[in-house]
């Protein structure tokens, strides 16, 4: 669990810690760590109003997080619930998070932290910024933060809001 | 062709910046190889056998004759003053040195050139018809929404890490030339019943290890929709294709395992979401594209030329370098000229960097200082006057560039083979060699007439055998080089994936088995029946006899081994 992470643009102290099931752990007897947690998309669906009443009566905060093969519509009703949602990269090549972001916050309007987690190498930030990630579990995130910014801007809309170049004020006119 | 802005030279400034950065933290240890291998890939850089090899980008296959100069004065100084042109645009540098490759993309930069996507699982550098714009037929040009296409793309952040890679064309119509159906997203330009113009869009197609043909996702697609559309065809991608198997990864697998109905409703619902959103495109987007593609300022000429048809009737070598290596253009006068990169004993798709000056020479001397690179590993120049296509013949023919055999049997279309890639199993280029020694003749070779001969190293099909009309396959059979040979693939409107014809065959033995194939072609064609047509009408199977001057019952083990 890293100590430190990038959220926004500055690095932070880490205040969650992810649950991960063992091969074979059931969802309804994974021990909760203590403090606010992460929580796989199968603990939330079996211990739901747990969880939530964990929240209401310790003050811990809730989490999700979803592996490459959870489908983020399964969370749309329950969006409210999390104060941070986590979307876990097995490996830097499986760019399925990437798609699972930009569901939740251009699809399901999710507005909340969303936290990338797993392996999340520094030369993937700006993208993982630009499909709607706001924190980062980065290795060396004194160094890597500096990488969030490796473009100045962007053709393409994506979940950050940008405009597409094309519709930008600005963009020049026609070509004489 | 597309003049780049401040936001284009940035963003190519920013990626040499940052691919700078991670060069020095590989070379520093800080990223391994694994790490590192994605990074590279997007900017071009291979490791195979020898040494790394640089692709760099020519979108659509345009350039200039400057840009041409560039790389000409890069193969000089970071190679060893050989490049290579790919079947998919681009240019290749086989002896780059890592440490440098920064150096080359910031070279590369000033003219605004560069590597991105060129490799790697990303949406690839866009193809399209090699004479889009000029071809006299097409319903529209294609090269402005190639480029509206090439902006999406690049860098776009949802789809930096796609199950394999991606490959897009775009295809002016009626005829496929850019081969849309053997790409995993194709866009084919067409007007509906009122006359509006949008794309028939294929998808599911891709060579490599198993061959298929792309199917129609959607019949007709308005124009404005294009990048919504393929957002949507991405995310699906992006999400449902399979990441467990490499061999299984590609959208052609997805489309056969779900079927095409089922990818299209997948499709479908996406877009609903997209659909007329933000990234829809505007009239004046398209306007201020197009304008890049404004034809040259051509010269009103008569449709005839009588210099020109004087030089052709009494130059018998001229007329016959007219006849294959240069294409009807649409502007009266004009010509489209191919410049063949495949003279006997060079290596298909090969130039020297004073072949590249020469040729940047020409496009300025002769055709407005543009030129585009083709599929087919040669260079066109699209706009030359018919008055002056004797004097570029002349020059052409100093520099090397004359061979008169574009879509002749010997312009082959080859990968670099075993000679260069860590992947191969053979070694195509000594054979393209062997082949063409064979058919040197230039008589037999015009009374063969149109051939499509294609070689790939290996089962990823770089050299597109599959579609080649002759079709050869390197196979490592225990440790042995030897090659198989397919029949009767084509790419366009007509494409087909070819058929094994039967067992493999040593390397020497494979030009005199092309050679009794084509003989068996010669005695069986129909008057000016092409080699592809007679194929088709009595079958692959009837040359396989042929071929090997030997009867073969018994192939089926063999087959299943080569389609892996």
């Amino acid at each position: 669990m890293a100590k430190t992470l990038i959220k926004g643009d500055s690095v932070v102290a880490n205040e969650w810690k992810v649950l991960r099931l063992a091969e074979g752990e059931s969802p309804e007897a994974a021990k909760l760590p203590f403090g606010n947690v992460l929580v796989p998309l199968a603990v939330w669906r079996a211990r739901k109003w747990d969880l939530v009443r964990r929240h209401w009566d310790q003050g811990h905060l809730l989490g999700i997080w979803l592996g490459p093969k959870d489908d983020p519509a399964q969370l749309a009703a329950d969006l409210a619930h999390f104060s941070a949602i986590g979307v876990h990269f097995p490996l830097a090549g499986d760019g399925r998070g990437y798609s699972i972001a930009t569901l939740l916050r251009t699809r399901y309007g999710y507005t909340g932290e969303l936290r990338a987690i797993g392996a999340v190498g520094r030369d993937y930030l700006h993208f993982l910024r630009r499909v709607g990630f706001d924190a980062f579990e980065v290795n060396d995130p004194e160094s890597a933060i500096d990488s969030l910014d490796d473009f100045s801007d962007a053709y393409q809309t994506a979940a950050d809001g940008r405009l597409p170049w094309f519709r930008r004020a600005g963009a020049p006119a026609l070509a004489a | 062709m597309y003049t780049y802005n401040d936001t284009d030279r940035r963003l190519v400034a920013e990626r040499v910046a940052q691919y700078r950065d991670q060069t020095r933290r590989y070379l520093a240890g800080e990223l391994n190889e694994d790490q590192f291998r994605p990074l590279r890939l997007h900017n071009g850089l291979y490791f195979q056998r020898h040494n790394p090899m640089l692709r760099i980008a020519i979108p659509y296959g345009q350039v200039s004759a400057p840009q041409m100069r560039l790389l000409a004065r890069i193969t000089r100084a970071y190679d060893r003053g050989v490049g290579h042109f790919s079947t998919r645009h681009n240019f290749q540098l086989n002896w780059v040195r890592v440490d440098q490759v920064p150096d080359i993309l910031a070279e590369l930069a000033r003219l605004d050139m560069h590597a991105i996507q060129s490799s790697g699982s990303c949406i690839r550098v866009v193809t399209t018809d090699p004479l889009a714009g000029v071809a006299p037929d097409q319903i529209a040009d294609p090269r402005p929404w190639a480029e509206i296409f090439r902006q999406w793309s690049t860098l776009h952040p949802e789809f930096v890490a796609l199950p394999r890679k991606f490959k897009v064309a775009f295809a002016g119509g009626p005829d496929d030339a850019a081969s849309v159906r053997t790409h995993d997203l194709g866009f084919e330009l067409v007007r509906d019943d009122h006359g509006r113009l949008g794309f028939r869009v294929w998808a599911g197609g891709g060579l490599g290890r198993t061959p298929i043909l792309g199917q129609v996702v959607r019949d007709f697609l308005p124009w404005r929709d294009l990048l919504t559309y393929a957002e949507a065809l991405l995310r699906v991608y992006n999400l449902n294709g399979r990441r467990d198997n490499a061999f299984k990864s590609r959208i052609k697998i997805l489309v056969q395992s779900v079927g095409i109905e089922a990818m299209r409703r997948l499709v479908e619902s996406e877009w609903r979401h997209l659909r007329d959103g933000i990234q829809t495109l505007t009239d004046a987007e398209v306007e201020r594209i197009a304008a890049h593609f404004a034809p040259p300022d051509y010269e009103l000429l008569p449709r005839l030329d009588s210099r020109f048809e004087f030089s052709r009737r009494f130059d018998k070598e001229f007329a016959a370098w007219v006849r294959t290596n240069t294409h009807a253009h649409r502007q009266p006068g004009y010509a489209a000229v191919t410049l063949s990169l495949k003279a006997p004993g060079r290596a298909p798709g090969d130039a020297t960097a004073g072949q590249l000056d020469s040729v940047a020479d020409l496009a300025e001397r002769f055709a407005f200082g543009e030129l585009r690179t083709a599929q087919t590993q040669n260079l066109i120049l699209p706009d030359v006057r018919k008055r002056d296509l004797y004097n570029l013949w002349q020059e052409a023919k100093k520099a090397g560039l004359a061979t008169p055999n574009v879509s002749l049997l010997t312009d082959i279309v080859s990968c670099p083979g075993g000679d260069f890639c860590a992947l191969a199993n053979a070694r195509s280029l000594p054979l393209a060699a062997a082949v063409q020694a064979r058919f040197a003749d230039r008589a037999v070779l015009a009374d063969i007439g149109e051939v499509r001969l294609n070689i790939s190293g290996c089962v990823n099909a770089c050299g597109h055998h599959h579609v080649g009309a002759i079709g050869i396959l390197g196979v490592d059979k225990n440790g042995e080089e030897r090659y198989q040979i397919t029949l009767g693939g084509a790419t366009g409107q007509q494409a087909a994936i070819g058929s094994i014809i039967g067992p493999s065959l040593p390397a020497a033995e494979v030009p005199a088995a092309v050679e009794r194939i084509v003989e068996h072609y010669r005695s069986c064609r129909r008057p000016k029946e092409r080699f592809i047509d007679t194929i088709r009408r009595i079958g692959a199977k009837s040359f396989a006899s042929a071929a090997y001057a030997r009867d073969f019952p018994n192939f089926e083990n063999e087959r299943e081994a080569a389609n892996g």
